[in-house]
């Protein structure tokens, strides 16, 4: 009798199958189902490319109106030539869905509050997050409005949807992207609501900042008292170069902004003690979230051409938040970068003329605070009365648990993020509204949409002028010769130091008291300088009649970077615009590093301290890849400012907003006896600039001695600047790249933080353009396009675009493969 | 000679079977079975032929793949799962996986067939 082995055998391979085909805990994450996943026909090796990989092919698409040709390029650029709009649109989305469709469903997870759904549990702060924040309510408004007002915008959505369904539809789930198998998840249908969301993410990433900044400008004022937050904080920028050159006279105000009678017993004085931190949530938006453009004027090129240059500093992953395409129909032709996730080209250029963009980093969001009348939450105080709230119930499905039900009040403001169902110990009994201009309706891509087709400045002015969130510097080059560039988005009319802090909520005095009109947005077209730029300073010198928000918003001395080379730059040529996008130079070092020297006691340093301080005077000024110096004067400056405000700040319990570079070096300049310097924890002696610079230099030697010993003195070792997977796994990401650059330089490239697109315009009859972005065309780990242009991007060296017509493209040596849709 | 042919269909048909992306991926799992019941040979031999079959169909694969791939992805994979980035490694885990599977579904089969 055979029975008991085959009940054994058929037990053990049963329960092998079943133990490969789950997913086990690994640590804190859960492994893919290992046999499934290891499985060459179905799992991850399918998804390893071929190195020669043909990319032809042929694609019947009932949805076409007409036939459509894609030549794809060496670099896997693809050229769409469609005889219809609608149709160029659906290709797009079956391209980014062909090439990207893990991180078109991943982004708009994260914006829409989704990411316990496929992650379990751990993610829910950042769900709960951005449903609080009303992600998912703004992309609604949008939504709405455009379904009900804007038929164009609606059939190029849903032109752009059916694409990349198309593209789902016929997907073998053999052929996956990886991450979907690593994660054990599968893709959903698109919808135009998860384009919007998509926008959402980047009005957050653009302008979301203040939700925790706000908070934690509210609490540092209310441990430091205003006053000295006023000063440590100050508005005031010495060194400003802004947008709009100083002088320039604004014409009369249309609103004026009126600061409220009470606002300096209630608002900024008003420091009962609140106490937030950001512990429940995500990583903030990046600080240097922010960019370079510009463009000089044929008077000051060699072709006697105008030239354009944009370079968007954002946070750095893989797979890249661009994605890089001509597209060309009878109405238009053009090329640039586009985002995986929605229609149209973002960052670009059309045979007419050419565009770009910079975050504007005005402050379009505040906090209220509301009074509820009770644990209901069903009514809140206001101007006097109690009012009825709506609910709002936001459903976060969860991998292996229950659903949490986010149960929001909606007030006039806007969602009541934090309540006592959202908040941390320190915050019991505070309820915070939101009032963000991302929560109203939008006309979501159609500035972009019609910038593909603009002619001319006056049809740029009309795409710019639908835009409102998040407020952009849109700069300008035609063929024709002109130049410009405005400060474009939905932009509050403020009173100074309008919602910097939590604002009282009770009544309507404090409440927002227009929106600035689009005419009086800063603008400027051929200046006589020859050039217009932005690096994210302020728009305008102070006597622009509104408040543009606090200065901690605004980086400085990049703007006074770009402006000083452009000033000085004659005969320019797209080869000198690649040199100065990659430059180097370090603005800020150059006025600090002679301020440090100023107060340094050289006799009283440690022989180690003296070596150091050699090493930084030696130093060249630029951040390049191997200097030392720069390492060293970050350091000694970081010393120095954490000895002259440390003790102002020391014994908060609360995370505290640290004050602006500017403000200490604004200082060491003009007031060598500012009080601020003093340490006020010793009782006996009265410190200034000369002590503290002194014991910041032999704070700074310990730490640079240890990182000489880590051989991490060179600045792009010690800096190690990363792409990063969306997934964080270092396995997916490109480590240590060898970059110059940071904060306060032209080349922004911070830690994991940068110039995410570069691209150079020349606008001859004939376009000659130039960029990349650091990553790849494609979104597949496995494949060799995956990081293709990280190294090039790495050396600050640029690709020549291919922009061309279809004849001449298809005959172009570079050109490689043909995609062919075909209607039904 | 029956391992021989034993080995072969199976491989055949886990590689068949395979090749439609919506099967799942333990398909071979019933196929090794079929055959271990069709051609009949003593339990050890069984498990040998599917052991070897699918070893063999999964080794072959995922060498082919990944020298087209020049290690890409099997490198980023072997850092992930950990193997230390050792490809050869991943190679290796991938054949005694679908090998050990393979040997035991032939093997439950070969029961079948003597049970009766």
């Amino acid at each position: 009798m055979r029975l008991l082995p085959l009940i054994a055998s058929a037990i053990l391979t049963t329960g092998l199958v079943f133990t490969l085909d789950t997913q086990l805990k690994i640590g804190n994450s859960k492994a893919p189902r290992l046999g499934y996943f290891l499985s060459p026909q179905h799992g991850f090796w399918k998804n390893a490319e071929k190195i020669n990989t043909n990319f032809d092919a042929t694609i019947i698409a009932n949805e076409l109106k007409g036939n459509v040709d894609v030549y794809v390029d060496d670099r896997l650029v693809p050229h769409i030539y469609a005889d219809h709009d609608e149709d160029a649109y659906f290709v797009q989305g079956y391209l980014h869905a062909k090439f990207r469709l893990w991180q078109m469903d991943f982004e708009t997870r994260v914006a829409s509050g989704r990411l316990s759904e496929i992650a379990g549990a751990d993610k829910l702060p950042i769900d709960r997050f951005f449903r609080r924040l009303g992600m998912v309510y703004g992309a609604e408004q949008t939504e709405a409005n455009i379904n009900a007002t804007n038929p164009l915008m609606k059939t190029t959505l849903d032109a752009y949807t059916a694409g990349v369904n198309a593209y789902i539809k016929q997907l073998d789930p053999a052929d996956l992207p990886f991450e979907f198998k690593l994660m054990n998840y599968a893709p959903e249908d698109w919808t135009p609501k998860k384009t919007y969301l998509f926008l959402m993410f980047m009005s957050y990433d653009l302008t979301g900042r203040s939700a925790n900044a706000d908070l934690q400008l509210t609490n540092t004022r209310d441990y430091l008292g205003y006053d000295l937050f006023d000063k440590l904080y100050t508005n005031k920028q010495d060194s400003l170069d802004p947008i709009i050159p100083k002088g320039t006279v604004f014409a009369k105000p249309s609103i004026v902004p009126q600061k409220p009678i009470k606002s300096d017993s209630s608002y900024l004085h008003n420091t009962k003690a609140l106490a937030f931190n950001n512990e429940i949530m995500p990583e903030a938006p990046d600080k240097n979230n922010g960019s370079n453009n510009w463009a000089v004027s044929g008077s000051k090129t060699k072709s006697g051409r105008p030239i354009l240059c944009s370079d968007p500093h954002l946070g750095l992953n893989l797979p890249s938040l661009w994605y890089e395409m001509q597209i060309t129909t009878p109405t238009h032709s053009t090329y640039g970068a586009s985002f995986p996730g929605s229609p149209a080209v973002i960052i670009g250029f059309n045979d007419s003329l050419a565009w770009g963009v910079t975050n504007a980093g005005r402050d379009v969001f505040d906090y209220y605070e509301i009074k509820f009348k009770d644990s209901t939450r069903n009514e809140y105080w206001y101007n006097g009365a109690w009012k009825p709230t709506t609910k709002r119930k936001e459903i976060i499905k969860v991998k292996d648990s229950t659903d949490v039900i986010e149960d929001i009040a909606m007030t006039n403001w806007g969602p009541t993020m934090f309540d006592a169902h959202y908040q941390n110990p320190q915050s019991k009994g505070r309820n915070l509204a939101v009032q963000w201009t991302a929560h109203s309706t939008s006309t979501g891509v159609e500035t972009f949409y019609q910038l593909n087709r603009a002619k001319n400045y006056e049809d740029y002015l009309h795409a710019i002028s639908l835009w409102t969130c998040p407020g952009q510097n849109f700069v300008l080059a035609t063929k024709t010769g002109d130049i410009a560039i405005k400060q474009q988005g939905r932009f509050v009319a403020r009173w100074e130091r309008q919602g910097d802090f939590i604002m009282p909520g009770e009544d309507s005095s404090f409440a927002w008291q227009g929106i600035i009109p689009n005419d009086e947005n800063p603008i400027i077209k051929n200046p006589a300088r020859g050039f217009v730029s932005s690096a994210n300073q302020p728009a305008t010198d102070p006597t622009y009649p509104y408040y543009l928000g606090a200065a901690s918003a605004f980086p400085l001395y990049r703007g006074i970077s770009v402006n000083k080379h452009l000033t000085s730059m004659n005969q320019i040529t797209p080869q000198d615009m690649q040199a100065m996008q990659t430059d180097n130079y370090n603005v800020f070092a150059a006025t600090a590093r002679p301020a440090l020297m100023r107060y340094l006691q050289l006799d009283k340093l440690s022989n180690d301290a003296k070596k150091m301080v050699n090493e930084m005077t030696n130093w060249d000024l630029n951040n390049s890849v191997d200097s030392k110096g720069i390492t060293v004067f970050k350091i000694i400056w970081d010393s120095v400012e954490q000895a002259v405000w440390g003790d102002e700040l020391a014994g908060s319990t609360i995370p505290l907003t640290k004050p602006e570079a500017f403000v200490l070096l604004d200082q060491m300049n003009k007031d060598s006896n500012w009080s601020i310097a003093d340490d006020i924890r010793t009782k006996d002696k009265v410190e200034n600039f000369k002590d503290q610079v002194t014991l910041g230099v032999e704070n700074a030697t310990k730490k640079l001695l240890e990182l000489e010993k880590e051989n991490k003195l060179e600045w792009s070792l010690f800096k190690a600047t990363r792409i990063l997977h969306l997934t964080k796994m270092p396995a997916l990401s490109r480590l240590n790249l060898p970059i110059g650059g940071g904060v306060n330089i032209i080349n922004a490239t911070t830690e994991n933080h940068g110039p995410s697109w570069r691209m150079i315009v020349h606008l001859t009859d004939e376009i000659e353009a130039y960029g990349l972005y650091p990553g790849g065309q494609s979104g597949n780990p496995g494949s060799p396009y995956y990081d293709s242009f990280v190294n090039t991007w790495a050396a600050g060296q640029y690709y020549r675009f291919l922009f061309l017509g279809k004849e001449k493209l298809k005959q172009n040596a570079r050109t490689k493969w043909h995609l062919q849709f075909k209607a039904a | 000679m029956k391992i021989l042919i034993s080995i072969i269909l199976s491989a055949l048909l886990a590689y068949a079977a395979g090749i439609y992306g919506n099967l799942p991926w333990w398909s071979f799992v019933i196929t090794n079975l079929i055959v271990a019941i069709a051609i009949p040979q003593k339990a050890f031999y069984s498990f040998l032929s599917g052991f070897v079959a699918i070893g063999l169909l999964w080794c072959g694969l995922a060498i082919l793949i990944d020298q087209g791939n020049d290690h890409i992805l099997s490198m980023k994979v072997a850092t992930i799962l950990p193997l230390k980035g050792s490809y050869i490694a991943l190679i290796a885990l991938t054949t005694f996986i679908g090998a050990l599977l393979g040997g035991l579904a032939s093997l439950t089969g070969s029961f079948v067939r003597a049970s009766k």
